[in-house]
């Protein structure tokens, strides 16, 4: 997985509460047996008309978010569905952090995995960040998790607060499989003592 | 005396493999239930890694969610979607994974063949790259979907890293109205924990109109803990989930052992949630969605609310957008919306009882005129029983179109779409934008809901229909 230190880039805004993962990622585009591929098809249904041209009723198509690296958007961002081709779609598309006053827990997790960096700041931190952008379009954040704060060129601080276990993770681009298994003498006696229980599993 | 624990803490406790403080912790997992949209990519990564399965006695594999659900003799002409299942034939094969693949009479949704077989037991940890992996914490098993990173983490270590979820008691006290069923219930209390209330818990439903319900209705409530932003669900097993399981196909073969486990998992009195919510059965009503996600539901008798009914701003805004979408107004009767297509089917309700109570309603009338209405039964093993039964039978001759077994129009990856501007009564848990197709509007309700939508052509309440069962 690809590490994350810092990044900064062009904040898009998607001004919605309860973005589901449908939305991210609408279902006709699950069928790839790769990771790769769909950035595309991100927010499609929003992105594109009919006719398959960019939509200018959404916010994100404006020529100053072209390029953007972080999205800011509103509660329970990524509900709905377990498919980890959201993250997919947003890391593909460009997207490294994602800030939000709440996530849902399945995509939530799933972006550490792919070494996006889901962010929580509050109501009121998020509702600056949309000001700012609105008032500057092609504002730009710089988010450094080894130092845990999100700041801008004009002064804006955001101390951020990461799980440890998930933070190390993405600072060194560590793959979560290879963890576990250093493990296995530990996975091997939890084995061993399941084997003894009344409840045999087969 | 030991610490009295809930459901949720005896089954943690039992699958903890290693815990730090200040760290996720390592937990077993003892089924691991895979489909071929979620599991590709995982397989991939196993074998770029060189890495293998490494228990795959533990894992089970069907194809459901892209399948058609027309004639299984007829080639497949979505090669995207073949090539999906091609691949998790493959991959079944070459890691030694036990597949129901198209052609096995045990082909079905993941989420009603794996009770139906025997493979979802009390006490369990159970998990499956989707999200309504929750249903099989119906027989009190801690249950929860997964990405695919994870579901690779499972394949490769049968372990999986967590943060230990908080819980939260749903009690509902008292008995159900008639007419008020089990989609019901857990439609009610999503609207009103919302759908992010349940985020970071595992949910224990509990209470006399818990206790009521049959396992295909736990399995219902269960499904959509999800829609609650919950970890997972879970009822405490009794007598008659223990009754569901003997005989089934691996039903444990000391099958008497495994049941005095089983009854030792309920939450123990004085155990201690974390939160708790307490519902008055009696209060309730059939439900209908209004909106674009399922917490936007109200009682079948009322009216479609208006953004300025809600308080919080982003529930002001939602609703203005969900009603814009929906093509509805405010303070129009639910009875008065007609619908052009009803999908009875999902994981959420396509068991032989959801089809029962359809077939029972709808025995000997038509489908109106206008509705074009479908049932999809929610494996191969639900449809046989349906057609020794007769099911079938009474449900064409009311003019229903009946399916082969998949996930069908609940998500519309198949060839079952909505066309825009589609207004579907639907079983399934999800009436998000464009769920059931670009465009594409979505009512959530129970399963006589949907048959009385389909007969009349827009919704009805059917406690005053006086058939209800």
């Amino acid at each position: 997985m690809e590490p994350f230190k810092v990044t900064k880039g062009i904040v898009a805004p998607l001004d919605l509460p309860n973005v589901d993962t449908d939305q991210i990622i609408p279902k006709q585009f699950l069928k790839r047996i790769e990771r790769t591929g769909f950035g595309q098809f991100l927010f499609f249904d929003w992105r594109f008309t009919k006719d398959g041209q960019p939509d200018k009723k959404f916010e994100m198509n404006a020529a100053p978010y072209q390029g953007a690296s972080i999205l800011i958007t509103r509660a329970n961002f990524g509900c709905g569905s377990s498919r980890e081709h959201a993250p997919w779609a947003l890391m593909d598309y460009g997207f490294r952090c994602i800030i939000a006053p709440s996530f849902a827990d399945i995509f939530y997790n799933n972006c550490f995995k792919n070494g996006i960096l889901p962010v929580r700041l509050s109501e009121a931190e998020v509702d600056t960040l949309f000001k700012e952008v609105r008032q500057a379009p092609g504002f730009k954040l710089t988010v450094d998790l080894e130092q845990e704060k999100i700041f801008s060129d004009n002064g804006l601080t955001f101390t951020i607060k990461i799980p440890s276990f998930q933070r190390t993770g993405l600072l060194n681009g560590l793959d979560d499989i290879a963890v576990t298994l250093a493990q296995e003498d530990k996975i091997r006696d939890f084995e061993l003592k399941q084997l003894k229980v009344p409840t045999p599993l087969l | 005396m030991n610490t009295p624990k809930t459901l949720f803490q005896k089954i943690w406790d039992a699958h903890v493999v290693h815990e730090a403080p200040g760290k996720p912790s390592l937990i077993y997992i003892d089924r691991h239930l895979i489909h071929e949209v979620t599991s590709p990519q995982a397989f991939e990564g196993l074998r770029l890694a060189g890495r293998t399965v490494r228990r795959p006695e533990l894992t089970f594999a069907t194809m459901d969610h892209n399948v058609p659900t027309t004639d299984r003799a007829l080639p497949i002409k979505d090669q995207t979607s073949l090539r999906q299942m091609e691949a998790l034939s493959e991959n079944c094969r070459t890691f030694g994974v036990t597949l129901f693949d198209l052609d096995s009479p045990h082909q079905g949704i993941i989420h009603v063949i794996s009770p139906e077989l025997g493979l979802t037991l009390p006490g369990l940890t159970v998990v499956c790259g989707d999200s309504h992996t929750s249903t099989h914490g119906a027989f009190g098993a801690l249950a929860f979907g997964i990405g695919t990173s994870e579901v690779e983490h499972v394949l490769a270590t049968q372990c999986l890293i967590q943060e230990k979820p908080k819980n939260f008691l749903i009690d509902i006290e008292g008995k159900r109205p008639q007419g008020v069923e089990a989609k019901d219930l857990i439609l009610s209390i999503i609207g009103r924990i919302g759908t992010s209330g349940g985020a970071g818990s595992v949910l224990e439903f509990a209470g006399e109109a818990i206790r009521d319900l049959s396992m295909e209705e736990r399995m219902t409530v269960c499904n959509m803990s999800i829609e609650a932003g919950a970890r997972a669900g879970m009822i405490a097993p009794d007598e008659k989930t223990i009754e569901y399981i003997k005989n089934r196909m691996y039903a444990p073969v000391d099958f008497e052992n495994a049941a005095e486990a089983w009854r030792k998992l309920p939450s123990d009195p004085g155990a201690v949630f974390d939160q708790s919510v307490q519902i008055s059965a009696a209060t309730l009503a059939p439900q209908v969605t209004w909106g674009t996600n399922p917490g936007q539901v109200i009682s079948v008798d009322a009216t479609v609310p208006s953004p300025t009914d809600f308080s919080d701003e982003n529930d002001r805004k939602s609703a203005e957008r969900a009603l814009e979408y929906m093509g509805l107004k405010s303070g129009t009767p639910i009875e008065s919306i007609e619908v052009d297509h009803v999908f009875i089917g999902s994981c959420t309700n396509s068991r032989i009882e959801d089809l029962r109570r359809v077939a029972h309603f709808v025995n000997g009338k038509k489908v109106s005129a206008k509705v074009h209405a479908m049932v999809v039964p929610g494996s191969q093993a639900v449809k046989k029983v349906a057609e020794e039964e007769g099911i079938d039978r009474i449900l064409k001759e009311a003019g229903f179109d009946w399916r082969e077994s998949g996930c069908s129009m609940c998500l519309a990856m198949n060839p079952d779409v909505l066309q825009p501007g589609d207004r579907c009564a639907s079983t399934s848990n999800r009436n998000f934008e464009g769920r059931q197709g670009a465009g594409a509007r979505t009512h959530l309700v129970s399963p006589v809901m949907a048959a009385a939508a389909a007969l009349e052509g827009h919704f009805v309440d059917i406690r005053q229909s006086g058939q209800v069962l």
